[in-house]
């Protein structure tokens, strides 16, 4: 066994540790701050998949991946922030 | 490992679809779709369908959750209990299952190299396409360069759809300023 196949397996087993909580939560910052380590968790499994398959050209997409992780939850933040995707920062002061 | 990794990631997608069905605070929903899509993004990307998987992570990960916490904006975060008895709905749901699991019955098997797609035009593709047109990946330099027209097309009716929706926002969102300027 190579070392990335190593990684991969020990990345498949803090995914399923993660899932557990956002599956079970218990409060909905659990299930976000989870959500978000599922994300992660992805970006890092598909940049070592690469590795293990013998194609490291998944590298471009697990970094795409990262950007998109961050768009999610920025939305589902701001979202808790001032309940409306739409507010502006003005708004938010008042 | 190809299969272990493919076995573990549908394990999970089972799991948190399961969830899914389970959870009734629709915030939860929302961010357990988005994990959703992370991982069958992974898992289109493990099984070599680079272009789905982009797809999956971008609409599925990215638009979804935003689109879907704008909806939740407007409605309440808890789902109202059923009022109806859910055993239609589930026998719908398996009955269509066994359907779709049947329909795969007829298809060839994943990596047939005897199929029409690996026998007919598919070897040329793979034989011509990186020395002609030095993408490395052979699906999108089919979608981006020999159906290139094809591709800049729907793109072209995507960005219309786009301002046109825009532009229906932008027209309600002025009216409702117009109301406001009067009122005061």
């Amino acid at each position: 066994m190579t070392m990335f196949t190593v990684a991969a397996l020990a990345l498949l087993v803090s995914l399923g540790l993660v899932l557990v909580r956002v599956i079970k939560g218990p409060t909905i910052f659990d299930r976000v701050i989870a959500g978000n380590s599922v994300g992660t968790l992805s970006v890092l499994l598909l940049a070592v998949i690469g590795y293990v398959f013998g194609r490291p050209e998944f590298i471009d997409l697990a970094i795409t991946y990262a950007l998109l992780n961050v768009i999610g939850t920025i939305a589902v933040l701001k979202f808790f922030r001032y309940g409306d995707l739409g507010a502006s920062e003005d708004e938010a002061g008042s | 490992m190809e299969f272990l990794i493919n076995l573990v990631l549908l394990l999970f997608l089972s799991a948190v679809t399961v969830a899914i069905i389970g959870v009734r605070n629709l915030f939860a929903v929302v961010v357990l779709g988005g994990a959703y899509s992370f991982l069958m993004a992974t898992l289109l990307i493990a099984m070599d369908a680079v272009d789905v998987g982009m797809t999956e992570a971008a609409v599925g990960a990215g638009v979804s959750t935003v689109l879907l916490l704008s909806a939740l904006h407007l409605t309440k975060t808890d789902e109202a209990p059923a009022r109806h008895s859910n055993v239609l709905p589930i026998a719908l749901s398996v009955l269509t299952g066994l359907v779709l699991v049947y329909g795969t019955w007829d298809l060839p098997r994943y990596g047939d190299s005897d199929t029409p797609m690996n026998t007919h035009v598919g070897a040329e593709y793979l034989e011509r396409s990186i020395p002609e047109t030095t993408v490395p990946n052979v699906v999108t330099s089919v979608l981006a360069s020999y159906r290139g027209y094809d591709t800049l097309g729907e793109t072209a009716v995507i960005f219309t759809a786009g301002i046109g929706v825009l532009m229906l926002l932008k027209g309600r969102r002025r009216r409702e300023d117009e109301k406001e300027e009067d009122r005061s």
